[in-house]
């Protein structure tokens, strides 16, 4: 079996049991990769939707962030193993209403903070291309069951990311949407003004469908848009004829491997072969944005993360003395050592006498950041980059350095701190291993992204390939 | 030794009278059983998120323009980290860096007749914590969650009070505004508005004392108990030598005095940030336009015009500027009984008041409406009864009886104004009192007196009195 799409699913008859059972069947034969928490097989079984709904039938993952009604959601935390939410969340509730059908839940880094899913209290997720290698993170699990071929999409979030990143490891397409396209209700916050659902998908076109049921404004979360939601499908056929591509220098600084520069170059080229003008531009402040992250998200999780206190729910730690002893060992025991860190680092940069010299200094380099693209785009329709600086690396190579694992996000997390959208790629293979290609747009311009990425697919094959670990 | 000057500050919670709460649809509405108004929101469930009460905002923007504030086009929400149990989120969504409302003043009015205005700082929109309930259980604490997320403004005045009573008196003139601006049930057994009071002493010249902070007191009693403790328990440790410490203390009613809650050393630090879950706050031109159009005429100006445009006596003028209800009250029979506004005022604080206090009922479940006031004093106006008899006919009205002309009637109580009738009756009067007759007119001016109550005692009361006074001195100096 070829790579899974929606047009492959459709294709093989719709509202027919068998994409269930065959997902349900591929997610046991893909254990070993330990990228689901929960396989909710009854819960997929029992689903029936309308024939007319638009991803009637279709199988997919949810990332354990998102609440879903009566199936736990973890978070990939011992703090909510046991948790399990009594509401759904929008997307939870758009995607079941467009028909498509829960299978399990992902596995991710815990509370979606990490670059490789080795924080994850129910263990690290493998990369179907090289089971010795990590899928990338926070979204590891929803990443390498597309790779994997398991099911067509996965739903994942990206705060810095955490979607582009793994999808650019696995060899798939992953989508993070504008800041304020797609609710936030009921996905468990990381860094609220960062968070971003998104989709993973094997194709641009792929994406587009399922983010045009996710999108949309929804009166439960103050920062979602009211802004009606372009027809990314009638986009796909755009093509990129006279598309100004801004090549933007700083993404291909220094860390990024020659190899790297080389594959996602020669991506460019296809894209300029199929119409579209490449100019170089310059982000000066690219550089100042992963300091800038690393103070901003870790502060908002540090408060974001205080309502797991063992009080109402979650990790509870037994027999407490009082109730300062409860807090303390409950989240003691509750929390892995990523989460701890970026907790402590949080209250730190909000503490009085140091708020100003970070926290605040944080803010105004973010806008730095936002305003370095808002110059670039008065000149180009989208900006391209590596979406990583190398392949995905091998499970461990960095656990022990938090710091080089924080550098390797330096491509992604600026597109966070300015709230745009961007997408991931297939670009080519660098010993054997996928490279990611990643565009970014302007605010809302989400559809110049899949035309573009539509464009690309049609004229390349990357995206088609499938994993030496993938179901077929 | 110099005198010692108190210096004292009030922040006042004011918990705004809105359905739902500041962040989530739950109701606000007070003594449901624990937790049955509680939303996912407010259990602070993963994943929920806040979306902001506009009618909450509205209020808070009112209150400043009230107070003649800046209000801001544009203020922030933040939040205040810290853990408790009744603050599920682990943080509580305030406002910080950008209030709503700055500055401002209150116009407060001390027993003694004395006027002080009061500066604010500030009044910024928060939500309440939910309630710990520590006698419930065994060995364990209850937490309830309905007060969770209940929208407040906290109104925070420079320390600018120098008494008790002054902060009394404001803390009740800021009481009477949020009633009267509709914001606020003012209810201070149900916790709908209370007080921390900020104290220090020193001397004056001398730089401001050390102060320290009494939380939560709910009555207006005891904040003036609260703070005269505390002012004597500064002053006697500045006098034997001691330090002040900056800490926050509890007022023990039962037994009159504030005891140490926390040092300044275990506070906290609140880590306040924007809230990254919430937009700033807007409000457009076109809403300050509308919100200062329904903005109602204040107690201060309406006091104003009562004394200098109707001419009521200050004492009339505060009684009926307490309370919208019973202003408004005043203003519509007023308005039916146009320029009588004293006879008004007397009827409503006389009459009225004392029957409401009695009934102990408010103005809104008055058994006369202002409608039926005004038709007994129109008949007050046109003579057709005495202000005597108007009692009577007001007892009957509370009575259930019927209108004031419906009663008059019935009883026959209209006044004999008719100096035809009245002359025949006291033609007669005289005949039958000729002994009282001549001695009035052999100089015992007091028998003039008797012989006005023989004629009203005649007539039931019903003579017009003044006509009454008039024939029978006409007809006895007459013919003298």
């Amino acid at each position: 079996m070829s790579a899974l799409t929606l047009a492959s699913l459709r294709a093989a008859g719709q509202n027919s049991p068998e994409p269930v059972e065959r997902a349900l069947a591929a997610a046991q034969a893909v254990a070993p990769l330990n990228a689901l928490i929960s396989l909710d097989a009854e819960g997929a079984r029992r689903c029936t939707a309308a024939t007319d709904a638009p991803l009637s039938g279709v199988p997919f993952v949810h990332k354990d962030l998102f609440c879903t009604r009566g199936l736990r959601t973890t978070c990939g935390s011992k703090m909510l193993a046991d948790f399990v939410p009594p509401y759904d969340a929008t997307i939870v509730e758009r995607l079941a209403k467009a028909g498509a059908v829960t299978i399990g839940k992902a596995n991710m880094d815990e509370f979606a903070m990490g670059s490789s899913n080795e924080n994850s209290a129910f263990g690290p997720v493998c990369n179907p291309w090289d089971t010795t290698r990590v899928p990338g993170g926070s979204s590891g699990g929803s990443a390498a069951l597309v790779a994997a071929n398991v099911v067509a999409f996965a739903t994942g979030s990206d705060t810095g990311g955490s979607v582009r990143q793994p999808a650019a490891f696995c060899g798939i397409t992953g989508f993070k949407p504008t800041y304020g396209r797609v609710s936030r209700y009921g996905m468990v916050a990381y860094a609220s003004s960062l968070d971003q659902a998104g989709v993973l998908a094997r194709s641009a076109a792929d994406c587009a469908e399922v983010l045009q049921v996710m999108a949309g404004h929804d009166p439960r979360d103050a920062t979602s848009v009211e802004r009606p939601v372009d027809d990314y499908r009638a986009a796909l056929e755009l093509g990129v004829r006279g598309l100004r591509i801004g090549v933007a220098r700083p993404l291909f600084g220094a860390g990024v491997r020659d190899a790297m520069q080389a594959t996602v170059h020669a991506a460019l080229r296809e894209l300029e072969a199929a119409g579209a003008v490449l100019v170089d531009v310059d982000l000066p402040s690219l550089p100042l944005s992963i300091p800038a992250y690393y103070v901003i998200a870790p502060a908002e999780a540090s408060s974001n993360l205080s309502r797991y206190d063992g009080v109402r729910y979650g990790h509870r730690a037994e027999n407490a003395k009082g109730l300062r002893d409860l807090y303390g060992r409950s989240r003691a025991e509750g929390f892995g050592t990523e989460v701890k860190r970026r907790i402590l680092t949080g209250t730190y940069v909000l503490s009085s006498g140091y708020y100003d010299a970070y926290y605040r200094r944080a803010q105004q380099v973010r806008r730095l950041i936002a305003d370095d693209f808002a110059r670039a785009f008065a000149g180009v329709d989208l900006i391209a980059g590596p979406t990583t600086p190398d392949v995905a690396f091998r499970l461990g190579e960095k656990t022990a350095d938090p710091l080089a694992m924080y550098a390797a996000d330096i491509n992604t997390v600026a597109v966070n701190l300015a709230g745009l959208p961007a997408i991931s790629l297939p670009a080519g293979f660098i010993d054997g291993l996928p490279a990611g290609l990643q565009l970014i747009g302007r605010a809302f311009d989400e559809a110049r992204l899949f035309a573009a990425g539509h464009a690309l697919q049609s004229r390349s094959d990357w995206h088609l390939q499938l994993a030496p670990g993938a179901v077929r | 030794m110099s005198a010692w000057q108190p210096v004292i500050g009030l922040e006042i919670h004011v918990q705004l009278q809105t359905c739902s709460k500041l962040f989530s649809g739950a109701s606000t509405a007070y003594g449901a059983e624990p937790n049955t108004q509680t939303s996912f929101v407010d259990a602070a469930l993963p994943g929920t998120l806040p979306v902001p009460n506009a009618e909450a905002i509205r209020m808070a923007a009112r209150f400043g323009l009230a107070v003649g504030a800046e209000v801001a086009a544009e203020s922030i929400f933040a939040r205040k980290n810290y853990f408790y149990p009744d603050s599920p989120k682990g943080y509580q969504i305030s406002q910080y860096e950008q209030p709503i409302v700055s500055g401002g003043s209150v116009l407060a009015r001390l027993d003694d007749g004395r006027e002080i205005r009061v500066q604010l700082t500030r009044a910024h929109l928060e939500e309440d914590a939910g309630k710990s309930l520590h006698d419930a259980f065994h060995a364990a604490s209850g937490i309830d969650l309905n007060r969770a997320g209940t929208p407040l403004i906290e109104v925070v005045s420079e320390p600018v009070l120098h008494s008790s009573a002054e902060a009394v008196a404001y803390m009740k003139a800021v009481h009477r505004l949020v009633r009267w601006l509709g914001i606020c049930d003012g209810n201070l057994q149900e916790g709908s508005f209370r007080c921390d009071a900020n104290v220090s002493v020193h001397q004056p010249g001398t730089p401001l004392g050390t102060r320290c902070e009494i939380k939560n007191v709910n009555s207006f009693r005891f904040v003036e108990k609260a703070i005269d403790y505390e002012i004597e328990r500064q002053i006697r440790a500045l006098e034997n030598g001691e330090r002040i410490v900056q800490e926050t203390r509890l007022y023990d009613a039962a037994a009159n005095k504030t005891r140490t809650m926390r040092s300044k050393e275990d506070a906290e630090d609140y880590r306040y940030f924007p809230d990254p879950d919430l937009p700033p706050i807007r409000i457009s031109p076109a809403e300050f336009e509308a919100l200062r159009a329904a903005l109602p005429e204040l107690p201060d100006a309406r006091r104003a015009r009562y004394l200098d445009a109707l001419g009521l006596t200050p004492y009339d003028a505060d009684k009926l500027t307490e309370d919208r209800a019973i202003s408004d009250y005043f203003e519509a029979v007023l308005a039916s009984t146009p320029g009588q506004p004293k006879l008004v005022a007397n009827w409503i604080n006389g009459e009225l008041a004392a029957a409401l206090n009695e009934a102990q009922a408010d103005i809104g479940a008055s058994r006369i409406g202002a409608a039926d006031l005004a038709g007994l004093l129109a008949r007050i106006v046109d003579g057709s009864i005495s202000g005597k008899i108007a009692k009577d006919v007001f007892a009957a009205m509370w009575a259930r009886e019927g209108s004031a002309d419906a009663i008059i009637d019935a009883r026959g109580l209209r006044q004999i104004s008719d100096s035809g009738a009245i002359g025949s009756m006291l033609d007669a009067l005289l005949a039958q009192f000729p002994e009282q007759v001549a001695k009035y007119r052999a100089g015992d001016a007091k028998l003039f007196q008797f012989l006005v109550g023989q004629a009203m005692k005649a007539t039931r009361g019903q003579a017009n009195p003044a006509q009454v006074n008039a024939l029978l001195r006409e007809r006895l100096d007459a013919s003298r």
